[in-house]
């Protein structure tokens, strides 16, 4: 028990290293890429005086290692910089936009879960069944077809065709006031403020964009539910189950999924962390205001503070989604952190 | 109380209905200890699940009746069978450790048995979990009750696989291979706790086994399958001295005893005179005050105590003890694949020790010392033909090819036995036996002094493994090689080795010619290892 407990402080201590390095990286990064962010900022009109105006006011004709020192301290003081596109600070732009991607990222992931983890449920037990052709069906679907695909058909078939869907234009229709800023997140801060009709038009929002990138993550998450389960289906341990008399559903769901879970909340830890990547696509096509279309703005004009917030945001989030998931791990599996595992 | 006839199993392969169990028929009293014996893929395991209906998809009850009490167990309904399974028919299985839900209280999983079967309400399950497992002879119940199987030792393991077979005071309780994979200590533990406690509490038990040994001594009665067909079935010492079957006769023949010599492994026709050794008087390998120490997190673990022993030229060794004993690792050190901590290896007195493990497959002695290794598949490159796989270190150590390469490579199948035809088949292609030559013929290949046997014939069924342990007589005759031999099973050692090697703990405990320890033993440790061996009728005295 100590071990395990031991484990656990090992492995949060581990998370402290990799954001050091990250901040490293998200720094080298950004002065990596092509292109001079003075001669950008100073506009079409500038002189050769007005860049390097520009070059000494953005810090950039200081050397490598003081303008490192500089960002590491500005960082601790929760100062990301100023955006020059947007022209605000860095951390309120995140703190807009990081809100739209996670809830849409969440919500995605939660209905491809619902979906996905029933689904190879049902298809392990039932091997060559039709459940199993339709998971292999949807599988298969899920990873051929591309999101901005699927998210311009779901468009063409609920909004053009049946009309069901609002316009595919950002998290709120304009008839909408956005609800206060709580959290950021639309649906749970309508909720916070009691505004019923907001959190429905949130959620008509967000039913499109979801459902595109869920269809995405679902194969992953269905096809390894399907396959741990079939595994620990044909484990000697269920054999015992059912010598002793289990009935089916503690076998199938006490023995069986308990097991079978483990690989699946891996999944589920890449798949989040793809699904921020994925993201940007379904931003795109659905006129979605959230981080991955900023970033790629941010990119195009060499936006210094932008990119760098973005990585790093990325990056923070990444950290701590895996130290979830190892954590998560842990609550379930017994043998974590000792020798045998 | 139980009675088959004519019990027919067939499974649903991608080629067609197979048949595994071709109609047999047997019964068994109340209180009767029934064994059933055969090699692997005699249909002995799928009677079993076949009784308990668990049979893996695809399986399925072709023709029969199987009535146990009364009851129909082909036409019983699923609702049925599940309060028979645990509640009247218990099972026991091999490989206690991967037979417990990895990831649950052990005291939990007998507790979902005694609420399955309303032996138990939510208040009082813990309470009978813990009488559970002192009924099985668990010290310290209510701190086991809390453990997880990977927190317990094998022997343990298998004492809880009882414990929730025997919560709810079952009829019957079938035993599939218990204690295949445990020492022989804990394995004569556990048979007579199951022994104790089926007859305490008047129950039946079937024992399958692949051990006539084991059989004869735990039960009243033996059936020995065959190819999913009883060929014969009486008491056992019936079937010992006096086997009507020619299977049976070969079964009796292959079993490891007493008294037994190599060659009365194998049916009399084969039993041809063994050639003469040469015995040299030098010693071919010295071991001097070897240490091994492992650092793990809790501080280091002496693996192996500083122990020595001496080979000679053209001995055979046996190293014998029970897992942690330290006698793979000692093993290891010797052929060179890990570091020593302190004392030497001389090899015809050079100290092949002090060289690192990782620069000895450069050395020119590494085509003396070879290893064979424990289990014959995992140890094959799945990849690679049993050519390619016996070409591997000629072509390295001895830097052989083309037409020498080839001529080499036929003339060792030749030695192990292995036809010609078959070189070009994968592992999985081969028979247990035939993955065991070609580990050997692997290990010959570059002409060793020494041959380090690590539990070769573990694995193998008792007809395959008389076969090889003779192979390995003549081969060390023929050309002329020392043997260490490691091994839990003094039977084997006995038939194989001139001397032997008790370790226990990191130590040597005795050690000497193997007519003074096996007959003469002065330590405990060693009589309890003897004692514990199965005892089959001898064959010839009861005759």
């Amino acid at each position: 028990m100590n071990a395990r407990l031991g484990a656990i402080a090992l492995r949060i201590a581990q998370a402290v290293p990799v954001l050091f390095g990250v901040v490293v990286i998200s720094f080298l990064l950004t002065r990596a890429l092509p292109g001079d962010p003075a001669a950008q900022f100073a506009g079409v009109m500038a002189t050769p005086e007005s860049i390097e105006q520009t070059r000494v006011k953005l810090g950039l004709d200081k050397s490598m290692p003081e303008q490192f020192a500089t960002y590491v301290v500005q960082l601790a003081q929760g100062d990301l910089g100023q955006s020059v596109s947007t022209g605000r600070q860095v951390t309120e732009d995140l703190a807009d936009r990081l809100p739209a991607s996670l809830e849409l990222t969440l919500t995605a992931l939660l209905f491809s879960c619902a979906i996905a983890i029933p689904l190879g449920v049902l298809a392990a037990t039932r091997p060559g069944s039709l459940i199993d052709q339709l998971c292999r069906l949807l599988v298969t679907a899920g990873v051929s077809l591309p999101t901005f695909f699927t998210g311009i058909v779901l468009i063409y078939v609920f909004y053009y065709l049946a009309g069901i869907a609002p316009s595919p234009l950002g998290r709120l229709d304009f008839a909408y006031l956005e609800p206060e800023h709580v959290t950021g997140f639309f649906l749970i801060d309508a909720a916070i403020a009691g505004d019923w009709e907001t959190w429905f038009g949130a959620l008509k929002q967000l039913v499109l964009p979801a459902v595109t990138l869920g269809l995405f993550t679902l194969a992953p998450i269905a096809r390894m539910t399907r396959a741990a389960m079939l595994s620990a289906l044909s484990a000697d341990y269920i054999r015992t189950a059912r010598a002793a008399g289990l009935g089916t559903t503690k076998v199938l769901y006490g023995y069986a999924f308990r097991n079978a879970l483990l690989p699946v909340v891996t999944t589920l830890g890449m798949v989040f962390s793809f699904s921020l990547g994925a993201n940007v696509l379904v931003e795109k096509v659905f006129a979605w205001p959230g981080i991955g279309s900023y970033a790629v703005e941010a990119l195009v004009v060499s936006d210094y503070a932008a990119v760098q917030g973005f990585v790093l945001a990325m990056a923070l989030l990444f950290v701590t989604l895996n130290l979830i998931i190892d954590l998560t791990y842990s609550v379930i599996d017994p043998r974590f952190g000792t020798a045998a595992k | 109380m139980l009675s088959i006839s004519d019990l027919q199993v067939a499974f649903k392969t991608r080629r067609g209905e197979v048949d595994a169990v071709k109609g047999i028929s047997f019964e068994l009293a109340k209180g009767e200890r029934l064994g059933i014996v055969g090699e692997s893929g005699s249909g002995k395991s799928v009677t079993s699940y076949a009784l308990m209906r668990i049979l893996d998809a695809g399986g399925r009850i072709k023709a029969g009746e199987a009535i146990y009490g009364g009851v129909d167990l082909k036409r019983a309904s699923e609702t049925a069978m599940r309060d028979i399974r645990g509640r009247e028919i218990s099972m026991i299985f091999q490989n206690p450790r991967a037979a417990l839900n990895p990831i649950r209280k052990v005291g939990h999983q007998i507790e979902d048995v005694l609420i399955q079967h309303g032996q138990a309400i939510r208040s009082d399950a813990r309470k009978k979990a813990i009488a559970a497992l002192k009924a099985v002879k668990i010290n310290n119940a209510s701190a086991r009750y809390e453990a997880y199987p990977f927190e317990l030792s094998g022997g343990m393991c298998q004492r809880i696989v009882i414990a929730i077979a025997l919560a709810c005071d079952p009829k019957l309780l079938i035993a599939d291979e218990p204690t295949t994979g445990l020492d022989i200590t804990t394995q004569k533990a556990v048979m007579d706790l199951v022994d104790e406690l089926v007859k305490a509490r008047g129950m039946s038990s079937i024992l399958i086994t692949h051990d006539l040994g084991l059989a004869s001594q735990y039960c009243d009665r033996i059936v020995v399958m065959k190819d999913g067909l009883i060929v014969e079935a009486g008491n056992p010492i019936e079937i010992f001295t006096n086997p009507k079957h020619p299977y049976t006769n070969k079964l009796v023949d292959a079993t490891p005893r007493r008294g037994a010599t190599i060659r009365s492994l194998l049916p009399e026709e084969e039993r041809k005179p063994l050639a003469a050794r040469q015995m040299g008087d030098t010693p071919l390998l010295e071991i001097k005050g070897l240490e091994k120490t492992y650092h793990g997190k809790s501080g280091p673990v002496r693996a192996v105590k500083g122990i020595s022993f001496t080979v000679k030229a053209g001995e055979s060794l046996g190293l014998v003890g029970e897992s942690g004993c330290g006698k793979s690792t000692t093993s290891s050190m010797i052929v060179r694949l890990l570091d020593v901590s302190g004392g030497e290896i001389l090899y015809r007195g050079e100290d092949i020790g002090k060289m690192p493990a990782l620069a000895f497959a450069r050395n020119p002695l590494r085509s003396k010392i070879q290893m064979v290794f424990q289990d014959a598949t995992d140890s094959l490159n799945p990849r690679h033909t049993a050519r390619q796989s016996i070409a591997e270190p000629l072509k390295r150590l001895k830097g052989m090819h083309g037409e020498a390469l080839n001529a080499r490579i036929e003339e060792l199948a030749a030695l192990t036995g292995l036809p010609e035809h078959l070189l070009d088949r994968f592992p999985h292609q081969l028979s247990g036996g035939q993955k065991a030559r070609v580990g050997i013929a692997r290990a010959i290949a570059p002409d060793p002094d020494l041959l380090i046997l690590d539990e070769p014939t573990a694995a193998l069924d008792v007809s395959i493994q008389a076969v090889v342990l003779n192979l390995l007589a003549d081969l060390r005759a023929k050309l002329n090689m020392s043997y260490i031999f490691v091994s839990h099973d003094l039977n084997v050692v006995r038939l194989l080795c001139d001397s032997v090697v008790v370790m226990k703990d990191g130590e040597i405990v005795e050690a000497g010619s193997v007519e003074a320890v096996m007959d003469n033993p002065t330590n405990p440790y060693t009589r309890a290892l003897i004692a514990a061996a199965p005892h089959a009728p001898d064959r010839k005295s009861a005759a």
